[in-house]
């Protein structure tokens, strides 16, 4: 049994964020409760306030202005089940198949992965990999941040102690872009050990691949983008073998894991090379089926 | 601490209790509604023995509070069956495949597989796998518990036996 706590119900983001502000650091916001719960039974967290936000309800996604809009609210099965996630940012659907349990993905919310901030987490590595924004409130008004910025460390995001994240907006997928969702794992439904989240975009004519953006999680305090140098050994290419294999090689020389009793750096390091590999091969042919208009 | 009055419904009748906010709905159910088919395993999401259906979809009651389920449909194992019978198909399936064991489980798993043949007509053994790999078994091994739900969901679709 957790420690007691009163328990707050907003029904809107405006009053989520009063209450957010009159409770300071001894309130804690209740999303799906897959991560914080645990933590209140295991006594790790003991707030005096609880500030649940559930009856606010989410938005179904939508697309405005070349994005696709979530409310932090968004249940990672609603990205399952959501049809214009899949033709929009199908990576989604990819990853939050691979999320925790058929319960975890029926409570868990985005934007409480986000805020959760796990350097395996599947939401995280994918929202960046899709260079996308994050909307918070607070008193103070709104604020957009980048997913780079927001993802700061261990558990730790951007966000300010009155911010309150409402909102994650995506750029939708181009004509011409695959994308990849990989990860290891040692059991399924566990965290994953290494994941890898992949898009790449390929010419018209889909012979030469023009972009590549690759974001590997469970290597460092946070998930890391592979530099543009480090990828450069197959944008402009055609996606041969080597040119893939090359940029596995270089993933896995950049990071530096650690090592603890899931799996030693070297393993982790390994498996950098090779889902890296795998997830820039799956990607670019399904860029190269999406261009030349096949569908996947 | 000061108590809530809250009602809950569950398997089709509503039950008015006094709670703590920090009641859990597994002690609630549990403890307070004498449910013995809603399970403490572990408290934190993974094994699966607390599964109760949250209007329809599988959720850990561990991961509740009492108060967050007002005004939502609850169904443990116990509310399957119809009024005039012993038992739920899919207990049947269970019994005669012999996937159950001691039982610790059963529940929790025959709830987990009857949202997936409600969702997907023709799962096949892997998504069986897939959707029951957040309910843990230490006795069977799991081999029995896929057939039990194969054959459900075989059953449910009108022919009698495989096909
Ligand atoms: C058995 C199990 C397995 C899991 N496996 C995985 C996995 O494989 N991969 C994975 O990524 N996750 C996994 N999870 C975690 C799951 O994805 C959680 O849903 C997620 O990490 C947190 O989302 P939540 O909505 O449950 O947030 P909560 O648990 O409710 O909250 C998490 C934290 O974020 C804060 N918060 C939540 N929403 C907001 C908001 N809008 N604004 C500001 N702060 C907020 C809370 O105060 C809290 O500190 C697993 C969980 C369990 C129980
Ligand atoms: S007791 Fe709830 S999942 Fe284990
Ligand atoms: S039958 Fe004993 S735990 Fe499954």
């Amino acid at each position: 049994m957790t420690g007691a706590f009163e328990y707050q119900l907003a029904d809107s983001w405006e009053e989520a964020v009063e209450l957010h502000r009159i409770w300071g650091e001894d309130g804690k916001i209740l999303a799906g409760g897959q991560s914080l719960v645990p933590m209140l039974n295991l006594r790790l967290v003991q707030p005096a306030g609880l500030i649940d936000i559930n009856p606010i309800g989410a938005v179904e996604p939508r697309v405005a202005d070349d994005r696709l809009v979530l409310s932090a609210l968004t249940r990672h099965q609603d990205l399952l089940r959501s049809p214009l996630v899949r033709e929009h940012c199908p990576i989604l659907a990819e990853g939050a198949a691979q999320i925790g349990n058929v319960r975890v993905r029926a409570r868990g919310t985005v934007g409480g992965s986000m805020c959760h901030a796990d350097p395996s987490g599947e939401i995280p590595c994918m929202v960046l990999a899709l260079d996308g924004q994050l909307i918070a409130h607070s008193p103070r008004g709104q604020r957009v941040i980048d997913a780079e910025r927001f993802l700061r460390s261990y558990l730790t995001t951007d966000l300010a102690e009155d911010e309150l994240l409402t909102e994650i907006r995506l750029p939708i997928r181009k004509h011409g872009q695959g994308w990849a969702f990989l990860e290891t794992v040692r059991r399924y439904s566990d965290f994953a050990t290494v994941e890898v989240a992949a898009t790449a975009t390929l010419s018209s004519d889909a012979h030469t691949v023009t972009a590549l953006r690759v974001v590997v999680g469970g290597v460092a305090d946070r998930p890391l983008i592979l530099s543009d140098e480090l990828l450069s050994a197959a944008v402009g290419g055609t996606g041969r073998d080597d040119e893939l294999r090359a940029v596995g090689a270089a993933a896995a020389a950049t990071v530096s894991p650690e090592s603890d009793v899931h799996a030693s750096a070297d393993y982790r390091r390994r498996l950098t090379e090779v889902l890296t590999y795998r997830a820039l091969g799956k990607a670019i042919e399904r860029g190269r089926a999406e261009s030349k208009g096949a569908g996947v | 601490m000061t108590k809530t009055q809250v009602q809950l419904r569950v398997n089709g009748r509503t039950h008015e209790l006094w709670v703590g906010t920090n009641r859990l709905l597994l002690d609630a159910l549990h403890d307070d509604l004498g449910m013995a088919d809603v399970r403490y395993g572990c408290g934190e999401g993974v094994c699966g023995t607390c599964t109760i259906l949250l209007d329809g979809e599988p959720v850990s009651a561990c991961l509740l509070f009492a108060v967050q389920v007002e005004g939502r449909e609850i169904t443990t194992l116990t509310g399957l069956p119809a009024a005039d019978a012993e038992s739920h198909p899919i207990q049947d399936c269970f019994l005669q495949a012999g996937a159950a064991q001691c039982g610790f489980c059963t529940p929790g798993m025959m709830l987990t597989a009857l949202a997936l043949v409600e969702r997907t007509e023709r799962p096949t053994r892997e998504d069986i796998r897939y959707e029951l790999v957040g309910n843990l078994c230490r006795c069977t091994g799991y081999t029995k518990i896929v057939d039990a739900v194969e054959e459900y969901a075989c059953r449910r679709r009108g022919n009698g036996s495989h096909d």
